[in-house]
């Protein structure tokens, strides 16, 4: 829990501070949010984000990786996802050679071939292993993105990846990240991940923002859009969250959504501009299908009204 | 970051304010364990602790793990920390972790059933008798229908129940182990093997693919049509739980409760009591279309990820069955890899889908079988352990 001279140079000092760096990098944080990043920079730790798809839990590392002038290492989780993908690999083809250069040299000392094709240079480093190794910018920011996709048994593997911050390989011994890397873990709750990996962590979840702060966010992620668009936009999206959907649209829906509408160079809202826009906002057939008809009319007045 | 820059009288502070309030937690039912309790003592002299909104997130990111929890710690958080002079007071109400939850020892229960006149009266009823002289007790009890046993046959029952066991293999993973007959080459281990003698290749080593059972969501009808049989199946599923690790369970009357926590615990009276506390409409109403809504809404996708097979165990009596009942049904149809009805109405021989709400849930079902006696049951494991068809079959079938 130490932090280095050199990179605690470039971490902000407060919770102000960092919410100040992520708006520089046009991320309009929650208090909370920055809270908890501040925090888990101060203390080492990873952070856990939890949160329905869409509402930004990957693009903070982006921004903070950006921001803080350090690599970003992305290791992206999927069913099956194991040791040879996520930290490292031999690279067998060219151990075969080598052997084959042995033999054709003459040389039969076991231990030197052993120590040999078993160096650095076979090694094909994946994320994990990358992310543990000494940066000159300072300790990368490691993303473990939907954690909740990968199966148990990688999820179990972690967790001494996360509290020790090293790897055990057979035939190399233990390499130990001179400097903790930043983690982000984000999840979108396909699945539950288990306590004892989420108590190495700080947790939050992360929601939806509020009208203000997303109109915010679309005015300053959709520059050429107009005051009025931009409001009905976010209106329009708030109450759409209200409603009973399979599948309610996240921030990242809103920017798609008020750039397709600024593309098509719309002023406003219209039911017939909506209609075409809205595999944009929706995703599920059967949400769709809710919102013709009344369903429609009823959000558009809503979004509309005293504009 | 230690918290030793501080004055020793405010850290002592700190310490006594964090320790009464994870005390206060824990007594609310959140796990806290001491790690947490260190976690925010180094946490809250890194930011300014004049400033609540803050204090509240960092303590949130430290105490609260599970979404679920987030309500709970906000009422403690806005309890506990309304005035600096008051949550002394209130330390002194809240018990120690472990006089507050001291456990029911687990065989009491049944030493006092042991003990006391048998729960159920022998039910004169004769709807099936099926009883032979040349049938032996243990078939009687086979055959015989959970709603009409007496006292006795329901303990054989249960026992019979929890030395059920599912087989275990039965999904392909993408993971590999090392395997003499699998497809893929294992270069690495073939390598390390072949520098024993040199660099000559002499065994080639493989991988297979990991196999492992597929995950089962139960779907559990508690309405009071269902309340001979509830019992019986929460044993059931409890003892396939112990088995195999992916097993969720979910309650239903006239709302959705998640048990599978509660029915985690070793003993199955220690875990069939906290499943009943979870629940509040144990035994009341039913609303079918209305659970499996919230079901597909908010659990669907965290469960039934991996291809789950779906046992729904109901009567299907439903009072307000409409076209929503069908929407629903074929929902989780097409979410899950199987979906298995389980309805105990089916043992009358001369049962037809006449109730509504039974015709609406039909056609959205692959397999529907009767299950209530322990014959049953045996298929029904008999019919898990078989290979599964291939995955996502429905969705070549248009949406009804």
């Amino acid at each position: 829990m130490t932090l280095s001279a050199n990179s605690s140079s470039a971490l902000p000092a407060s919770v102000d501070a960092m919410l100040e760096l992520l708006t520089s990098r046009g991320y309009l944080a929650e208090r909370s949010l920055a809270t908890v990043t501040y925090l888990s920079l101060r203390m080492g730790r990873p952070l856990f984000l939890e949160g329905e798809a869409g509402v930004g839990k990957t693009e903070i590392a982006k921004v903070l990786s950006a921001a803080l002038g350090r690599k970003l290492i992305r290791l992206q989780c999927y069913e099956g996802l194991d040791v040879s993908s996520a930290v490292y690999e031999w690279n067998s083809a060219a151990q075969m050679i080598a052997i084959r250069m042995a033999e054709a040299a003459g040389d039969t000392d076991r231990e030197q071939l052993s120590s040999d094709i078993f160096a650095d240079r076979y090694m094909i480093k994946r994320p994990l292993l990358q992310a543990l190794e000494p940066d000159v910018a300072g300790p990368p920011v490691l993303l473990i993105d939907e954690l909740d996709r990968a199966d148990e048994a990688f999820e179990a593997y972690l967790l001494e990846i996360l509290s020790d911050f090293q790897v055990t390989i057979p035939e190399f011994g233990t390499v130990k990240a001179p400097h903790p890397p930043i983690v982000i873990i984000t999840s979108n709750r396909t699945r539950e991940i288990h306590d004892a990996l989420k108590r190495r962590c700080l947790y939050h979840w992360v929601d939806y923002p509020a009208a203000e702060r997303e109109l915010a966010i679309v005015k300053s992620r959709v520059p050429g859009i107009s005051a009025k668009l931009s409001q009905q936009v976010v209106r329009f999206v708030q109450a759409l969250r209200n409603q009973d959907f399979y599948k309610s649209p996240g921030v990242a829906e809103t920017i798609d959504w008020a750039t397709a509408l600024s593309e098509l160079d719309a002023r406003s809202l219209t039911p017939q501009v909506v209609g075409d826009t809205l595999g944009a906002l929706l995703k599920y057939q059967d949400d769709i299908t809710r919102m013709q008809g009344d369903t429609l009319q009823k959000v558009l007045k809503e979004a509309t009204s005293e504009t | 970051m230690a918290i030793n820059h501080l004055a020793p009288e405010q850290t002592e502070q700190f310490a006594d304010n964090i320790v009464g309030f994870a005390r206060a937690l824990r007594a609310a039912g959140m796990p806290v364990g001491p790690g947490a309790v260190i976690d925010a003592m180094n946490a809250l002299p890194v930011i300014d602790i004049g400033n609540r909104a803050d204090v509240f997130t960092t303590l949130e990111a430290i105490f609260v793990k599970r979404h679920e929890h987030a309500l709970i710690f906000k009422q403690a958080f806005n309890l506990f920390f309304r005035a600096s002079e008051e949550w002394k007071h209130m330390l002194d109400s809240v018990p120690l972790p472990d006089q507050a939850k001291k456990k029911p020892q687990a065989g009491a229960r049944r030493v006092q059933e042991a003990m006391s006149q048998p729960r159920m009266t022998e039910t004169p009823q004769h709807q099936e008798q099926d009883l032979r002289l040349s049938v032996s007790d243990k078939e009687i009890l086979q055959k015989k229908d959970f709603a009409q046993m007496s006292a006795a046959e329901i303990t054989e029952a249960l026992r019979a129940i929890e030395r059920m066991r599912l087989p275990q293999a039965e999904l392909l993973t993408r993971r590999h182990r090392p395997d003499s007959r699998g497809l893929r080459l294992d270069l690495r281990r073939t390598l390390r093997a072949s520098l024993r003698t040199g660099g000559d290749i002499i065994d080639i080593h493989r991988l297979g693919r990991i196999e492992k059972p597929a995950p089962i969501v139960a779907l559990l009808d508690i309405s009071g049509s269902m309340s001979e049989y509830t019992r019986l199946f929460l044993h059931f599923l409890h003892a396939i739980g112990d088995a195999r690790k992916r097993v969720s369970v979910f309650l239903f009357g006239t709302r959705l409760t998640n048990v599978t926590r509660a029915l985690r615990q070793r003993d199955p009276d220690e875990a069939l009591a906290s499943c009943s506390a979870a629940v509040e409409d144990w035994a009341g109403g039913t609303r079918i279309s209305a659970s499996l809504h919230n079901f597909n809404k908010l659990w669907a996708r965290r469960v039934l990820s991996q291809g789950a097979i779906v046992l729904l165990i109901s009567d299907g009596l439903e009072r307000e069955a409409d076209s929503k009942l069908a929407f629903e049904m074929d929902r989780l149809h097409r979410s899950c890899r199987r979906l298995i009805w389980l309805n105990p109405l089916l043992r009358f021989g001369g049962f037809e889908a006449k109730a509504q709400g039974i015709k609406m849930m039909l056609p959205h079902v692959d397999e529907f079988r009767p299950v209530h006696n322990l014959s049953s049951i045996q298929e029904l494991i008999t019919t898990l352990s078989r290979p599964l068809p291939p995955h996502h079959r429905s969705l070549i079938r248009s949406a009804a």
